[in-house]
């Protein structure tokens, strides 16, 4: 079975079938989708700016990792909660689309590096310039995240 | 001249066809318009958590204010540019477009809550700067904030959708709010 039969059989899937269907589902979803996406860029901009040095200065950038914490796990799991029936409902164009796959991997790269290193590089403690570095990995990640993904209604 | 012949006299001028017809540059516009809802609508959001009382209450609103604000700025100077070179490329069916319309209404009613936030409730500032939960006016200030931007986010999304297009048949209360020119109907 090939990743291509799998796509093909989640597209028909009960949820792939009723938001293609449907007239309203996919553009309702979509929107909840830029909804998170909104807050998602702020999570990770109250962090990534203090980084730079220029945002929240009065406190660390732990600390802020903290407070955002809930607003970032919430909105990235709103994307996924969303993202997951979009995907349903045009499986097979995903597979064929050059965006989806760029998306995909600039997502898992984005988790892994957000939680696996951004975080705990923060925690531990780095300088001025390792901190700047850290936050501009972080953006360019995310921001062709979000780039790729709108790029994929265009295919 | 009726906004609408201008929108018509618009989409004749040589740009607006070009990037109409372009193949990259409307794409490319389009998706820095959403990719831009990073800055401007993510640090509207965290300014209103915190108006709110949901989210960095250790903060004080002043501060908020004054290290976060001007990126909101920063990212409303992108959506506006943005925003106005994909009406540029369309000017009369998102003029006519139902949807553009109750974006317009959102986005009007959006920026008399921030004129209103900094000219009125703000006033007293200094009482509650460092309050872990603002008070009444600043808590709606930060609420009508958050519902007006995610209308505008929703509307902006369905602009692309053809559902109430003049083109389509539509009750004559869509016609009317749509501003359509139904030469049928009056035959």
């Amino acid at each position: 079975m090939s990743l291509l039969d799998v796509f093909e059989s989640l597209e028909q899937s009960g949820i792939g079938l009723l938001i293609r269907e449907s007239l309203w589902l996919f553009p309702a979803i979509e929107a909840v989708h830029l909804l998170g996406l909104s807050v998602l860029g702020g999570s990770l901009l109250m962090v990534d700016l203090r980084l730079f040095g220029v945002g929240i200065r009065s406190r660390t950038p732990e600390q802020l990792v903290r407070t955002v914490r809930p607003w970032l796990v919430g909105s990235i799991l709103t994307l996924v909660a969303t993202g997951v029936p979009l995907f349903l409902s045009e499986a097979v164009k995903c597979y064929y689309s050059y965006s989806f796959w760029v998306k995909m991997s600039a997502l898992g790269a984005g988790l892994v590096y957000t939680f696996l290193i951004k975080h705990p590089v923060i925690r531990y403690g780095a300088g001025p310039g390792v901190q700047a570095v850290i936050g501009v990995l972080s953006l360019a990640i995310w921001l062709t995240v979000a780039g790729a993904g709108r790029w994929i209604g265009f295919s | 001249m009726t906004l609408l012949s201008f929108c018509e006299w618009l989409a004749e001028t040589e740009w607006s066809i070009a990037l109409h017809e372009s193949f990259y540059m409307y794409p490319l516009i389009e998706s820095t318009h959403v990719v831009a809802l990073f800055l401007f609508a993510g640090t509207i959001a965290m300014v209103d958590l915190r108006l709110l009382g949901f989210a960095f209450r250790d903060v004080p609103v002043s501060e908020i204010n004054a290290r976060i604000l001007p990126w909101t700025v920063a990212g409303a100077f992108v959506m506006v540019l943005t925003g106005v070179l994909l009406f540029y490329a369309i000017p009369v069916r998102t003029y006519q477009s139902l949807w553009f319309r109750f974006k317009v209404v959102f986005l009007l009613v959006a920026a008399f809550n921030v004129w209103r936030f900094h000219r009125r409730v703000q006033k007293n500032r200094v009482v509650w700067d460092s309050d872990e939960r603002p008070p009444r006016s600043a808590r709606v200030s930060g609420a009508v904030s958050l519902s007006m931007w995610a209308g505008v986010i929703v509307f902006g999304r369905m602009i692309a959708y053809n559902w109430f297009d003049c083109d389509r048949p539509q009750s004559d209360f869509v016609y009317w709010l749509s501003g359509c020119i139904v030469e049928l109907a009056d035959a």
